[in-house]
């Protein structure tokens, strides 16, 4: 198998990610949401993967198997878990302009490629034209915390930005040492149960997951 | 050796107060889990001193004189920090206001933040370091909602957001920094090693290495407090116990500060333009100058006293981009003296709130009258934290004057007149709630009011004269980031 079939094919992996980033800036129900969270972390895994196979690092496969449980199967299952115990399967958040904040992202994107592309073109990998499209998704995952008032919504903003971080460290380098990557699995795991915990208790005392109870520590 | 036990005391603590931490005794084994910790330090310390800088365990955990330093003074202040907490949570439990399983969490997390914060300092590997920082951000983001009241909840979701957001950026500058040295050093796991990262420092690429340091200095910044980053810092220290208050300003600005201070030193090291340095002194003066102003607006103590962190760190930041042995060193001295007088003047606000039911300013007075101990704390406290002489701070803050105006004279007007107006604000604030009618009743255990003075005493000390053995200490490290 050429190289140049696995790098066109991670790069179509990259425009899925990065489709998938939009749809998730777009989409207003909850449950979409983690499901489009589960795609994203399966796209990740296989691009992963194919890198993993056309340049022989076999520490990445340790990191695409990593990928699939972490990011397909376990957080996604967490959050359905929490969704249900929360009773909030049906929420649809309607406070926002999809429009505008989708030709906010669009300039996000020229953005994020206009500041990589000095730095793929140093690189030697496969799939350096990636590293325009792993900075976009952070900053569109960055720009759905901003946007939404919701907690569970803004928690898969912080955690499709993670994605968006690793997408970017499997583009430019081949993956960080898989000591790194086992420790940064263990603060996302670890913060995802904390969020769980939170939601419970921004529930018990706010009687909502809304965001905007939560504005009041002003400067006076 | 003395390396692996200075963390594995503190994993060991937050496992066994995992278990243990809501019995009667829990504070006490806290105490004794930290005094362990410190006393490992301190031979960590004598050794480094002695043989110099090593690295252990394949290269994974390093010492040199910069961080042993750190790893003492977090070591220290984590350990009367302990001291002070014992009558302070017993206070809380006595009020009503935390559970038995609180304060297991409580105990279990404190000792896991001090984990997090030594890992942080003595890895190797930059990436290690990114995961520890986050970890230190876990363990006290329960810490500061432990009292579950909206305001509390409020401040640790920020907290948790914008910090995992800050660092986020952290770690995009890592892959940045890792991409980097991938080219020189090769891929695998040498090339995220600090040392080996020193080694090749010149032969980095410029443009790459210049772009990790932003987003390393953006993502750490968070952390340090540096505004318009600073949001979460005061909502933090003010909702929280006042324990986590004192370690949060006191030890975890300074952690991040070095994760700073660590990558200027690649990327000088690369660049050879001051371009890591202006942007540090740009994030410094900021800071400065906005948290002098905020000071005067407070009402709650320890949200005036988390501002005042904020303008100490600005000034640390400055002096660390001034660069130089001078500033170096006036910037370490300076994390020294603020540290521990910062977390004395917590110690002796968390008694004082105590004592009259109340964090608001305007309800706190006449605190001599009931205990002139409390009372002569927060005033001894407040005039050291505001750099009069004879205290430490009034030595380090000359030192970074009197080299700006060498160096940069166009920064010494914008930090004087901060200082000024800092020094009219807390002064006019403390005043009142130290002297006059008395608000306060007794507390029903007796204050922890050693670790004030000691703290104070020290700070008093570098301020009139540095042991000679100390100087060296200083100075070796301060070559190494200057």
């Amino acid at each position: 198998m050429g190289t140049s079939l696995a790098g066109q094919m991670v790069n179509l992996l990259a425009a899925f990610l990065l489709l998938v980033a939009f749809a998730m800036l777009s989409q207003r129900r909850v449950l979409s949401l983690v499901r489009l969270f589960a795609w994203q972390g399966a796209a990740l895994a296989a691009s992963t993967l194919l890198v993993a196979y056309s340049t022989g690092q076999n520490h990445l496969y340790y990191s695409a198997a990593l990928a699939v449980a972490l990011k397909v199967i376990l957080i996604p299952w967490v959050l359905h878990r929490l969704i249900d115990r929360l009773d909030v399967r049906w929420d649809i958040e309607t406070p926002i302009n999809i429009p505008t904040t989708m030709l906010v992202g669009i300039a996000l994107v020229i953005f994020a490629f206009a500041l990589a592309t000095p730095i793929s073109e140093m690189s030697s990998t496969i799939t350096r034209g990636t590293l325009g499209i792993a900075l976009a998704c952070v900053l569109l995952s960055f720009l759905m915390m901003i946007v939404r008032r919701k907690a569970i919504p803004q928690v898969i903003g912080f955690l499709a930005m993670e994605n968006g971080l690793f997408f970017a460290a499997t583009s430019a380098t081949h993956g960080m040492p898989l000591v790194v990557e086992l420790g940064v699995a263990l603060d996302v795991l670890v913060g995802t149960f904390i969020f769980g915990i939170f939601f419970f208790h921004i529930r018990e005392q706010f009687d909502s997951l809304d965001i905007r109870h939560m504005e009041k520590l002003k400067e006076d | 050796m003395e390396l692996l036990s200075v963390l594995a005391f503190p994993l060991l603590g937050g496992i066994l107060l995992g278990v243990f931490g809501h019995r009667r005794w829990a504070p006490e084994l806290n105490a004794a889990m930290s005094l362990a910790t410190l006393l490992a330090a301190g031979a960590l310390t004598v050794r480094v001193i002695e043989e110099g800088p090593t690295t252990v365990l394949e290269e994974q955990f390093f010492v040199d004189p910069f961080n042993v330093f750190l790893v003492a003074l977090t070591a220290f202040v984590g350990f009367t920090t302990a001291l002070f907490s014992r009558p302070y949570m017993r206070t809380e439990e006595h009020a009503g206001r935390l559970s038995a399983g609180r304060l297991r969490l409580y105990h279990s997390m404190y000792q896991l933040f001090s984990f997090t914060m030594l890992l942080c300092l003595l890895t190797n590997n930059v990436g290690i370091l990114w995961v520890a920082m986050e970890g230190a951000t876990l363990s006290t983001v329960l810490l500061v909602s432990l009292y579950r009241t909206p305001q509390s909840l409020e401040a640790a979701w920020k907290y948790f957001i914008l910090c995992g957001v800050g660092i986020a950026q952290a770690l995009f500058g890592t892959i940045l920094l890792y991409f980097a040295a991938e080219k020189v050093l090769g891929a695998g796991g040498t090339a995220l090693l600090w040392t080996h990262l020193h080694e090749v420092r010149g032969e980095l690429e410029p443009t790459v290495v210049s772009l990790a340091f932003v987003f390393l200095l953006v993502g750490y910044g968070t952390k340090v407090g540096l505004v318009p980053l600073h949001n979460w810092l005061p909502d933090a220290h003010a909702e929280g116990p006042t324990p986590v208050s004192a370690v949060l300003s006191g030890l975890l600005l300074n952690v991040a500060l070095y994760a700073v201070v660590r990558s200027k030193v690649l990327v000088d090291g690369a660049l050879e333009t001051g371009f890591s340095g202006n942007l540090m002194m740009g994030f410094g003066l900021l800071s400065v100058v906005v948290a002098a102003f905020f000071l005067s607006r407070q009402r709650d103590v320890k949200r005036m006293f988390a501002y005042s962190s904020i303008e100490h760190m600005g000034i640390m930041t400055f002096a660390f981009g001034m660069g130089g042995p001078v500033a170096a060193f006036a910037g370490l001295l300076h994390m020294t003296v603020h540290s521990l007088t910062k977390s004395a003047i917590f110690f002796t606000v968390g008694h004082a709130a105590h004592a009259t039911g109340t964090q608001s300013m305007d309800a706190i007075r006449g605190l001599i009258r009931q205990s002139p101990t409390i009372g002569w704390g927060l005033a001894l406290g407040s005039i050291a934290i505001l750099g009069m002489p004879p205290f430490g701070v009034f030595t380090s803050e000359f030192m970074v004057l009197t080299t700006a105006m060498h160096e940069h004279s166009w920064a010494t007007p914008f930090l004087l007149v901060a200082l000024g107006v800092a020094f009219a604000a807390v002064f006019g604030k403390v005043q009142p709630m130290i002297f006059g009618e008395t608000t306060a009743r007794p507390l029903p255990h007796p204050p922890a009011l050693v670790p004030v003075f000691v703290h104070l005493a020290v700070v008093l000390m570098l301020g009139l004269y540095i042991p000679p053995y100390l100087v060296d200490w200083y100075r070796q490290a301060a070559a190494l980031i200057g």
